[in-house]
């Protein structure tokens, strides 16, 4: 051991020889992304009087190829908010990463009783994507945060790797914005009024028939789920659903591709 | 107003309305990069109209990416300086990419605050305008891309209105539309507002013609203008509808009507 702290846990180079310090060196161009690698597909979200349901499954795809069946993209935030991630799953991982630190130090260094609500994390989710985007370094992420806002009722929003955000009381991401957004909205026909309307069983059950269309059509897609649904009283978070009542009887009536050739 | 706008279109496969889509003259076909691009295009529109004592500011509250709505109500007009006691007169309107859009807003809503915090006094439009230029030109080679449009009332109490580019040129004007539907609605402005094109009957021939003389407008007129331009651009413009949210700024403070726009 000696006084150069780069030298310090490095093999002696009097018993191994001269250390190769190519390594040691940051000797590569700062590298950003620019494109995502292993991604999730679709996240949905729909309010209802009491609080947030949220969805999305358990794939991790790399491109094409169904990489990684077991892939949980719904986290929660303690005690309500449950934070749904499209996009590519290593920033996922790092964004789930940077939650904790915060949680941890909201927990030492805040007083007593206060909490991030959804609405707080939002706001500082979309700061953290908004300034990665501006220093040309994006975490390739579409997120819906789910939970409830200062005064208690369901908060629903989104925000992405440019940093825009919106909010909605029915939200879906990726594929799901094209196939399971119009079909959410029928739950909603006056926007944010009809959400008093809409109980918790028509919530799941809307989103239930969602992922079951987006299973049909999307094909970065997986039957197996993750299923949150958030209240006052806490998250109430199922990891491994299955799609029921799959109904493959249209299969094979389609000819002219695939298997059947005429 | 020439602008960064007409430089060329967004390097995006989304449709982009509210900025030139032609591509600029001197692109060559040599090997092109692809680059993440921070920017995208969230539609909607935005205008300001000033009388003798107000200022109306109104936009649709559509968000859109391409031909996605994300949302239906999502406003892009902001009090500016409002901690709570209702005692702001200047609103901000946003429209373009919608992240830099609250960006900006959140800068500019910091600065009054803080302008009103250390001097015991609100900060007047003059002032505020010429900070919003500062503020868009110090980002000048990486732009919030917004067409930003300012309202309050001026130190003699008449409407005033200040339009921007993205870069921070500005200008003070009677009337000013912006965003996807701006070339919809900017001409209906000038022929109704300022009485471009109108003459008097028989007041004479070929340049004898009298112009007929503009005159400021009462608030219900103006109201009325602002309903049937965005009626009308929400028919023509598909980036253009669901909402239609108004801010109508006096000397006793700012009102705020919502209109419901065609939503489909």
């Amino acid at each position: 051991m000696n006084h150069y702290p780069q030298a310090w846990g490095r093999p002696r180079d009097d018993v191994y020889g001269p250390y190769d310090n190519s390594y040691f060196q940051a000797s590569a161009p700062q590298t950003h992304t620019q494109s995502p690698a292993v991604t999730g597909t679709s996240v949905l979200g729909v309010k209802f009087k009491d609080g947030v349901v949220i969805a999305a499954d358990n794939l991790a795809s790399y491109g094409s190829l169904a990489r990684f069946t077991d892939v949980k993209r719904l986290r929660t935030f303690p005690p309500n908010t449950v934070i749904g991630f499209g996009g590519d799953v290593s920033d996922m991982q790092y964004l789930d990463r940077l939650l904790q630190s915060l949680d941890i130090r909201e927990n030492y260094l805040s007083s007593y009783g206060h909490v991030l609500n959804a609405k707080n994390l939002h706001t500082y989710l979309s700061k953290v994507l908004y300034k990665r985007r501006s220093d040309f370094n994006p975490l390739w992420n579409m997120l819906l945060v789910a939970g409830l806002d200062d005064d208690d009722k369901p908060f629903l929003a989104s925000a992405d790797l440019l940093g825009t955000t919106f909010s909605s009381p029915t939200l879906a991401t990726g594929f799901g914005a094209h196939l399971a957004q119009p079909l959410l909205r029928k739950l909603m026909p006056h926007d944010e009024d009809s959400v008093k309307d809409v109980t918790k069983e028509m919530a799941v059950e809307a989103i239930k028939a969602c992922m079951k269309v987006l299973f049909y059509r999307d094909a970065r897609s997986l039957d197996k789920y993750s299923i949150a649904v958030v209240t006052k009283d806490g998250v109430e978070l199922k990891e491994d659903q299955k799609l029921e009542d799959q109904s493959w009887a249209f299969a094979d009536q389609i000819r002219g591709y695939g298997t059947q050739v005429n | 107003m020439a602008s960064i706008m007409n430089a060329g279109g967004l390097p995006s496969d989304q449709p982009g309305y509210s900025f030139s889509n032609a591509s600029a003259p001197s692109e060559s076909s040599g090997p092109r990069q692809h680059a993440f691009n921070p920017y995208t295009d969230n539609g909607g529109s935005t205008l300001g109209v000033t009388g003798a004592d107000f200022a109306i500011l109104a936009g649709d509250t559509r968000s859109t990416s391409g031909y996605n709505i994300n949302t239906r109500y999502a406003p892009k007009l902001f009090r500016i300086g409002d901690d709570g006691d209702s005692s702001s007169r200047i609103v901000l309107s946003v429209v373009g990419f919608a992240a830099d859009g609250n960006a900006l807003k959140e800068r500019l809503d910091a600065i009054v605050k803080m302008y009103k915090y250390q001097h015991g006094k609100p900060m007047s439009v003059k002032a505020c305008a010429q900070r919003l230029s500062t503020i868009l030109y110090q980002k000048r080679f990486f732009p919030y891309y917004v067409h930003a449009i300012l309202g309050g009332l001026d130190d003699d109490g008449k409407g005033a209105l200040y339009s921007y580019d993205p870069v921070g040129s500005y200008e003070r004007e009677q009337c000013r539309a912006a965003g996807a539907a701006a070339s919809l609605i900017m001409p209906f402005l000038d022929n109704q507002v300022n009485y471009k094109n109108q003459y008097i009957p028989a007041s004479g021939t070929g340049h004898e013609l009298q112009p007929r003389a503009i005159e400021s407008l009462p608030k219900e007129d103006v109201i009325g203008l602002v309903k049937d331009a965005f009626t009308s651009a929400t028919e023509r413009h598909i980036e253009v509808g669901d909402g239609l949210q108004m801010l109508i700024i006096t000397k006793d403070g700012i009102e705020e009507i919502y209109t419901p726009l065609k939503r489909d």
